[in-house]
């Protein structure tokens, strides 16, 4: 389902060989595979509609540039276009105003509202405010202890609500009791509600009036459908929201309610939820967001992954190593530490473009414990045997494998590997290492 | 994802040890023994006040602790069908009618714009094209709205008649075993809750598994449900093991003569493996109690969600086997098409429909009365 669309458009215009211009006749098949991927990503009919139309007129009598394929060219251009359409840069939360100053969280039912809240305290806390979560949420059983408990978790101050307070009340008495504990931004986590449901959306509005939030986030889930447009409408209509965040973008799902979202409020996307850590609340880069809901993965965020998590000097330490055949199993195992401190394995697959179709294969799926494995395999060597691998005879293997918890056959695969790729290493190093990332291996 | 998973395991054997847990689940047990039907006993006044032993708490109130008035409680099944699926329907109603105007046959112009009508039903683009081309095949026949109309309603019904519905024969097992799946906000646990009062309605003895120990407050949250529908309910702390707490659920249904049993999940996103990994684990656990068991696998999807969805029920599809749908969140205005797209692909049958936050607002399923409810 998730083919990359690039790989589409080029079998569309496998026929166009050549630099020839775009022209209305062999874009037209094109476009029809833009809309199927827009449409199959959940963007809103309108939104595609109008997006198709201005792609076209882009892209009409372009002259195909010498190192794209047409069908790159006319993503490149689709992948202009919606960075365009989602905001050029990254919208900073509005903490102006009076204080204490307000952020209200308002939404769905089910959006992510209680759970952002809390994330939303960690990251102003991280930013030097000092948070105080309010539950608002007086209709849904325990949402009020669910953010209580958060708020416990993270050592954050929690307004003292009951379900038989009336909500705009709660909100009006936690300014004055933030202001007692000595917090200058609340975060309001209000009942999920539908868009369509008069008397609770006038609820938000008094509120609203009542303590005058500085900035209103509109909680949005990324799996959202076509109805992402009539939700945003009516919440923005309202409550005139200052941004939205966008949550459960750690799963599978293309996000193209973002898409729809920006273009019907005009506001801008100023966080991502990616994860159920407290911790996993992110800025919204737009132009990743294109690649994404065109299926193209992520690769600027694996980079950044990276380079977060691999020692720069140690990984020039490595090199060396390589260059002089001195890799041992001891730095194979360091290696496999630094990698998954970048995340899970199938979290970064998923982000490498082409990846969502090798998904798609049956059986296809990372073992994330085997990499325990080896890692106990190697603890479990003496530490002349990391060095010298050779030295490992039957017995030895025997050894290993008995204190590593694991079979003999297991000890001989990791050895088999390494020594592959020991091999490799020799070959590379005879032709340069100049093709090689810094602290990048294959294996 | 690989962090979270690590401290959920760390965290196991601490909630396999609990001593008062169990004690706390002896103790509903005795309450749970003087047995009245669990309808009459059910429904406490207050939504949020403390857990309160569940069965001693004698109160026929059935409908009235929630906040919103509720007139229309007697309108039966279509009735509140239709209340919820309004709006759907009004949209639907009014776009085919529209299309119409002025026009005496199906040109592609009207084709064009029933597509964007569909489409706008989150129905998903392959489906729509699938159903726009047999429409056209008979383009000829149509000559007005009610023609297109009953012509959509009959190609609809075709794709979600895909299924057999399975006849449930809840009293086979003792107890009857279902477990409710399905990402993270959903409605799982209102939908838990939505199903146990409508058993205990019907007489039978429910029991609700707390196995969602990792979202904070999950559990009291589930056990005001309990409250309300009368439902006994066996819960572990939070981060214990959900295996272990499944586990203990249906010993304790199987010593306490329980008719049913709904365990409740804590909420995933399909593509995290270990979380999934982790759902197989509770089946299993639940099997060894139980060979056979669990009888229902219920795959819980939002009506508001997209394409996505799709995904979701595969995902979970291969993973557990799901048994059933329940399509949550109709009463917005998401028309959740893409069940039709999903009970075609996978052949699984749509049991039930949310629409509303009522604990009676969850219906039983009929392709019929839902496409005619929707047009």
């Amino acid at each position: 389902m998730f083919d990359n669309l690039t790989d589409k458009l080029n079998n569309v215009f496998k026929q166009l060989k050549g630099h020839g211009k775009l022209s209305e006749k062999n874009i037209a098949d094109g476009l029809r595979e833009v809309r199927m991927a827009l449409l199959e990503a959940d963007v809103h009919y309108k939104v595609v509609k109008k997006l198709i139309a201005d792609i076209k007129e882009r892209s009409l009598g372009r002259e195909v540039m010498a190192s794209l394929t047409p069908g790159q060219q006319v993503v490149k251009i689709v992948n202009d276009e919606l960075t365009r359409l989602m905001g050029s840069e990254h919208e900073e939360l509005n903490l102006s105003g009076t204080h204490p100053v307000s952020i209200m969280l308002v939404g769905l039912q089910g959006s992510g509202k209680t759970t952002t809240a809390g994330k939303l305290a960690v990251f102003l806390r991280k930013s030097g405010k000092n948070p105080y979560l309010v539950p608002a949420d007086v209709y849904r059983p325990a949402a009020i202890d669910q953010l209580r408990k958060l708020g416990t978790q993270l050592t954050v101050p929690v307004f003292a609500s009951t379900p038989d307070m009336d909500p705009v009340e709660i909100c009006r008495q936690a300014r004055v009791a933030a202001l007692k504990e000595g917090c200058d931004t609340l975060i309001l986590d209000t009942a999920g509600r539908l868009h369509i449901d008069e008397e609770l959306m006038g609820e938000l509005g008094r509120i609203s009036s009542a303590v005058a939030p500085s900035d209103i986030l509109l909680v949005a889930d990324a799996m959202t459908g076509q109805d992402a447009v009539n939700i945003a409408q009516s919440f923005n209509e309202r409550l005139d929201i200052g941004g939205v965040v966008l949550t459960k973008l750690d799963g599978d799902a293309r996000g193209g309610a973002a898409i729809s979202i920006k273009s019907i409020t005009d506001k801008p996307i100023k966080f991502v939820g990616v994860g159920e850590k407290l911790s996993d609340l992110e800025a919204f880069h737009p132009d990743r967001m294109a690649s994404r809901i065109l299926g193209m993965g992520d690769v600027l965020t694996i980079i950044e992954k990276a380079q977060a998590v691999v020692d720069e000097k140690q990984a020039v330490e490595l090199e060396k190593k390589l260059r002089k055949n001195q890799f041992t199993l001891e730095d194979f195992k360091d290696q496999m530490v630094q990698i998954r401190k970048m995340g899970s394995l199938t979290d970064l697959l998923n982000m490498i473009p082409g990846m969502g179709k090798m998904k798609q294969m049956k059986n296809f799926q990372v073992d994330e414990k085997e990499f325990v494995r080896i890692e106990a395999i190697i603890n479990s060597m003496t530490p002349k045997e990391r060095r010298t691998h050779n030295i490992i005879n039957g017995s030895r293997r025997k050894r290993i494998a008995k204190g590593s918890g694991t079979s003999v056959q297991d000890v001989n695969k990791l050895i088999k590997n390494y020594a592959q790729v020991m091999k490799m290493m020799k070959k590379l190093n005879k032709g340069g290492m100049r093709g090689m990332g810094r602290g990048m291996l294959p294996f | 994802m690989a962090i979270k998973w690590f401290k959920k395991k760390g965290t196991k054997d601490k909630g396999r040890t609990l001593d008062p847990e169990l004690t706390n689940t002896k103790q509903t047990e005795k309450n749970g023994n003087d047995s009245k039907p669990p309808y009459e006993q059910s429904m406490a006044g207050q939504p949020c006040e403390a857990p309160a032993p569940v069965a001693s708490i004698k109160e026929d109130l059935p409908e009235t602790e929630s906040k919103k008035d509720n007139k229309d409680v007697k309108t039966g099944f279509f009735g509140r069908l239709k209340r919820g699926l309004r709006k759907t329907r009004e949209v639907l109603t009014s776009d085919v009618d529209a299309l119409f105007k002025g026009k005496t046959a199906l040109d592609d112009d009207l084709l064009e714009e029933l597509e964007e009508l569909l489409i706008t039903s989150d129905i998903g683009v392959k489906t729509v094209m699938d159903l726009i081309e047999r429409i056209r095949s008979k383009s000829s026949k149509i000559k007005s709205p009610e023609d297109l109309k009953a012509e959509l309603k009959r190609e609809i019904l075709s794709l979600l008649d895909a299924y057999t519905p399975t006849e449930k024969e809840t009293s086979r097992h003792n107890p009857h075993v279902v477990m409710i799946v399905g990402v993270n906000g959903v409605g799982k646990t209102t939908t838990v809750g939505k199903l146990a009062a409508r058993m205990t309605r019907q007489g039978k003895s429910v029991l609700i598994s707390a196995a969602d120990t990792f979202r904070a407050a999950a559990i009291e949250q589930l056990e005001i449900w309990a409250d309300r529908a009368g439902a006994q309910i066996v819960k572990h702390k939070e981060n214990a093991d959900p295996a272990a707490v499944a586990f203990d659920s249906i010993q304790a249904a199987q010593s306490r003569g329980i008719d049913i049993v709904f365990v409740d999940t804590a909420g995933r996103l399909h593509t995290k493996i270990n979380l999934m990994e982790e759902l197989k684990k509770i089946s299993r656990s639940i099997s060894k109690n139980m060979p056979g068991a669990p009888h229902e696998i219920l795959l819980v999807l939002d009506a508001t969600t997209g394409q996505n969805a799709l995904t979701q029920a595969q995902m979970f599809h291969d993973a557990l086997g799901v048994t059933g749908i329940a399509l949550t969140k109709l009463d917005g205005s998401a028309k959740g098409g893409i069940v039709i797209s999903i009970c075609n692909t996978l052949n699984l049958p749509l049991q039930y429909i949310g629409v509303g936050e009522q604990i009676d607002d969850l219906q039983e399923f009929e392709a019929k009365q839902f496409v005619d409810a929707l047009f």
